[in-house]
């Protein structure tokens, strides 16, 4: 019998397992998204731990518990910048009327940026 | 009003759509795990936040809202537009869940077991983004903040 821990540790089954279950997590909340009215709560599922969820779980089980909460207090800084990255895609959106994928794709490097900072600043 | 679930949304969307989703949200799992083993936990960590499907989400909500107004002879651009607007203006709401999600995670996953931390973790999230949405969409912000009809990030549907 092959434990979780075991499939998990081989690169091509731990690559699966995250493609797999991320893909699910991920599409259950677009679900929610789907469903719900207003847009502006719908919105709200834009922002699920979805990534999260997946990639906390098989760092606890490849590294332990500790590992995933140095990951996790660099998730809230990650988290912030995304706050900054969907405010100033929604005022983009609304305001000068921009497509909706150039405005959102195009606003990826100040999540990076935003994020690298603040892990930056903190660490300092 | 406040909430509403409309199951037939769901008709609405065609199959390649779920499959765009799927594998955006799967191939960014994959490339988080790729960063945090070759960067370390510290860089690794931040893209447990990375807005995983919001460019696709987006892009979606303002191409169904076009179809709409398309049905009924009207351009549908600047409509489109403004919900994927409102729905950014969402997830921006939504980041104070997230953010609490991942404090909780911080904090308990060396204290507490993982289901409990998780189970812990998703409750912070669904409570603090619901409460913040529903600040945000009270008389009393609204009065305190005057003008709110200024704010376009965060003006009602």
């Amino acid at each position: 019998m092959i434990s979780a821990g075991g499939v998990l540790s081989s690169t091509a089954g731990e690559l699966i397992a995250r493609f797999v279950v991320g893909g699910a997590i991920v599409s259950f909340f677009a679900v929610m998204a789907e469903v719900c009215r207003p847009k502006s709560f719908a919105g709200l599922f834009g922002a699920a731990p979805s990534v999260a969820l997946t990639t906390l779980g098989i760092a606890i089980v490849q590294h332990g518990k500790d590992y995933a909460a140095v990951e996790s207090r660099s998730m809230v800084y990650g988290a912030i910048a995304f706050f900054l990255y969907a405010a100033v895609a929604s005022w983009i959106l609304m305001r000068h009327k921009a497509r909706a994928l150039t405005a959102t794709a195009g606003l990826l490097p100040l999540w990076l940026g935003a994020s690298l900072a603040l892990l930056f600043l903190t660490s300092r | 009003m406040i909430v509403q679930v409309k199951l037939e949304s769901l008709k609405g969307i065609a199959l390649h759509e779920w499959v765009v989703r799927f594998v955006f949200g799967g191939a960014v799992c994959v490339i988080a795990g790729l960063i945090a083993k070759r960067f370390g936990p510290e860089i690794g960590g931040l893209f447990l936040a990375f807005p995983a499907i919001f460019p696709a989400g987006a892009s979606m909500v303002e191409a169904h809202e076009k179809k709409h107004k398309a049905q009924v002879g009207l351009d549908g651009s600047n409509r489109g537009r403004t919900v994927a607007g409102l729905d950014a203006a969402g997830a921006a709401l939504g980041c104070f869940g997230l953010a609490g999600f991942a404090a909780a995670c911080w904090i308990c996953l060396p204290r507490l077991g993982t289901a409990v931390t998780f189970a812990l973790a998703s409750l912070v999230w669904v409570a603090l983004s619901i409460s913040v949405w529903l600040l945000r969409k009270s008389r009393i912000l609204r009065h305190m903040r005057g003008r709110s009809t200024r704010l376009h990030a965060f003006r009602n549907p």
